[in-house]
């Protein structure tokens, strides 16, 4: 980690830098940043935004079944529950009884409505206000390194599975006619969100954790028409709004999580506005 | 490649049924299509001839048996289905462009990567094979009704399937388009010869490009050659009218 550090002292000489949380953070960024940009190519498709979102305020509840159970870290809880969650929605919205918004509007609200119940039994709800706006400052040593094993194992799934998923997305008759199996690859999805909103709602926040996910690939949209563009510009209008939302909230000194959030809004409607002017010319 | 590919497949579909709730949507429905053979499903909406092909590519739950088989008569486990859907509904603002879409059929490499020499040069030749050879870097949502149909019939032949499914292909074209449309079919079916089964409500198309047909009401009702399909009363008084004057 150290010469990590070193390295970053080296191409960065700026006084932002001199910090190890700075640092940490940067690395945070660049790690979990391009997964953000990757798979919210797949929410935007698929128009699941309201469903990480849903997945973002579960973790509410993992935290309170985390207190609960006494584990101290509440990564694991939140992990579990998310999940369990995850499949959840999906398997309501599979029997098709309800409407898919409507299904996780319920799922979304008794999600957070559970979590605030339990914590609150156990008084001092305040405590956990952190996981609201998320602290990216805060990130530890360890937790980096588990951003980037979920890098990893994130990233060679991308890698195994979107072909499947996305034909499955655009239409799934079209898809189950090639063999694919429909079903599972969408469970993969849903865990594969499940795990990227568990590992950094702690830093980014519940409230616009989901912005991260959706906006970049929705700015994206905007003004790409193959999946390989695509792909490029999500990405790294993820990596460029984490970056320049972080350095702007240290010399402004706002909360770096919706400083980022603010920066790739804006990155939206340069796009909106060019890609409407496309589409009339 | 699939050059002199011909297809000696074989389709036996016995006792189908498919229950929705407390709905019967298909009762005991069976019959067979053998290679070069395209059977038309017609009857009424709701009458049960999309569930037949949902069934086909296990979309829908059902009872009874699909067998596929191949030219020595023994049945393929996992067969290749070519699907076109009656009206493909997606989000037209998707990034994703017909090269795009014949790429996810590659194992190997995702599409969001790019996309490998041999599937470039597979999907250019079965898009000129249609006619649709130009629109190889269009965005599927730009292209028109007729445009989209041939990319997917284009798309159903890759990999070079055991059976066509064609629902209502035709739907979303102009009248002009129908008419290539079919004429690509039947040149499909006399260079392939893979067996085909086309839902439409066009009797006058059917009887003009089907081989037989089968008229469904929640079960098979009747079935026949399509060139008698004039003659049938049950036809005529489930659609009332003369079908050579053209289709509902």
């Amino acid at each position: 980690m150290d010469i990590i550090y070193r390295v970053i002292e080296l191409i960065l000489p700026f006084s932002w830098i001199q910090f190890n949380f700075m640092k940490n953070a940067l690395i945070a960024i660049i790690l979990i940043a391009p997964l953000f940009g990757l798979v919210g190519t797949m929410i935007v498709n698929n128009k699941m935004s309201f469903f990480s979102d849903a997945l973002g305020h579960s973790a509410l509840t993992g935290i309170a079944i985390g207190v609960l159970l006494g584990i101290n870290n509440y990564m694991l809880s939140m992990l579990f529950f998310a999940v369990l969650f995850a499949l959840g929605i999906a398997s309501v919205i599979n029997s098709k009884i309800s409407s898919p918004d409507t299904v996780i509007g319920v799922f979304s609200s008794a999600g957070v409505a559970l979590g605030i119940v339990i914590l609150s039994v156990k008084g001092g709800i305040s405590r956990y206000s952190n996981y609201l706006v998320g602290d990216i400052l805060s990130i530890t040593k360890k937790e980096i390194l588990i951003l980037g094993v979920v890098l990893i194992i994130v990233t060679v799934l991308w890698v195994l599975c979107f072909n499947k998923l996305i034909l499955a997305s655009l239409n799934s008759d079209l898809a189950l006619s090639k063999r694919v199996n429909v079903k599972l690859y969408k469970n993969i999805f849903v865990l594969i969100i499940a795990l990227i909103v568990t590992v950094s709602i702690k830093w980014v926040g519940m409230l616009i954790i989901n912005s991260l996910l959706v906006i970049p690939a929705a700015s994206a949209k905007n003004i790409t028409s193959d999946m390989r563009s695509y792909h490029i510009f999500s990405i790294m209008f993820s990596v460029i709004s984490g970056i320049s939302g972080l350095i702007l909230s240290y010399y402004i000194g706002t909360s770096a999580g919706a400083t980022i959030v603010l920066v790739s809004s804006v990155i939206f409607f340069v796009t909106f506005f060019i890609g409407k002017s496309k589409n009339i010319a | 490649m699939h050059k002199g590919y011909v297809c000696h497949c074989s389709v036996e579909v016995k006792n189908l049924s498919v229950v929705r709730g407390t709905h019967i949507a298909l009762r005991d429905v069976s019959f067979s299509v053998k290679h070069g053979e395209i059977l038309a499903l017609i009857g009424r909406n709701g009458a049960g001839k999309t569930t037949i092909l949902k069934a086909i590519i296990n979309s829908v739950a059902y009872r009874g048996e699909i067998k596929f088989f191949n030219s020595e008569g023994q049945i393929i486990s996992s067969p290749k289905i070519g699907y076109v859907p009656q009206k493909l509904s997606f989000d037209r603002n998707t990034p994703i462009t017909v090269l795009d879409l014949f790429c996810t059929n590659s194992n190997r490499f995702p599409i969001w990567l790019g996309h490998s020499k041999r599937r470039i040069s597979r999907a250019h030749e079965l898009l000129e094979k249609v006619g649709a050879g130009s629109h190889i870097n269009k965005p599927i949502g730009r292209l028109s009704g007729g445009e989209l149909q041939r990319v997917m019939l284009a798309f159903a032949l890759d990999p070079m399937p055991d059976i066509l499914l064609l629902d209502e292909p035709v739907s979303a074209v102009d009248r002009k388009g129908v008419e290539v449309f079919y004429k690509l079919i039947t040149s499909m079916r006399e260079e392939f010869h893979m067996p085909a089964v086309m839902v439409s409500h066009d009797l006058a198309q059917v009887s003009k490009y089907a081989t037989s047909y089968a008229l469904i009401d929640g079960a098979v009702i009747e079935t026949g050659r399509a060139c008698e399909l004039a003659k049938s009363e049950k036809v005529r008084d489930l659609f009332g009218f003369d079908i050579g004057k053209g289709g509902i």
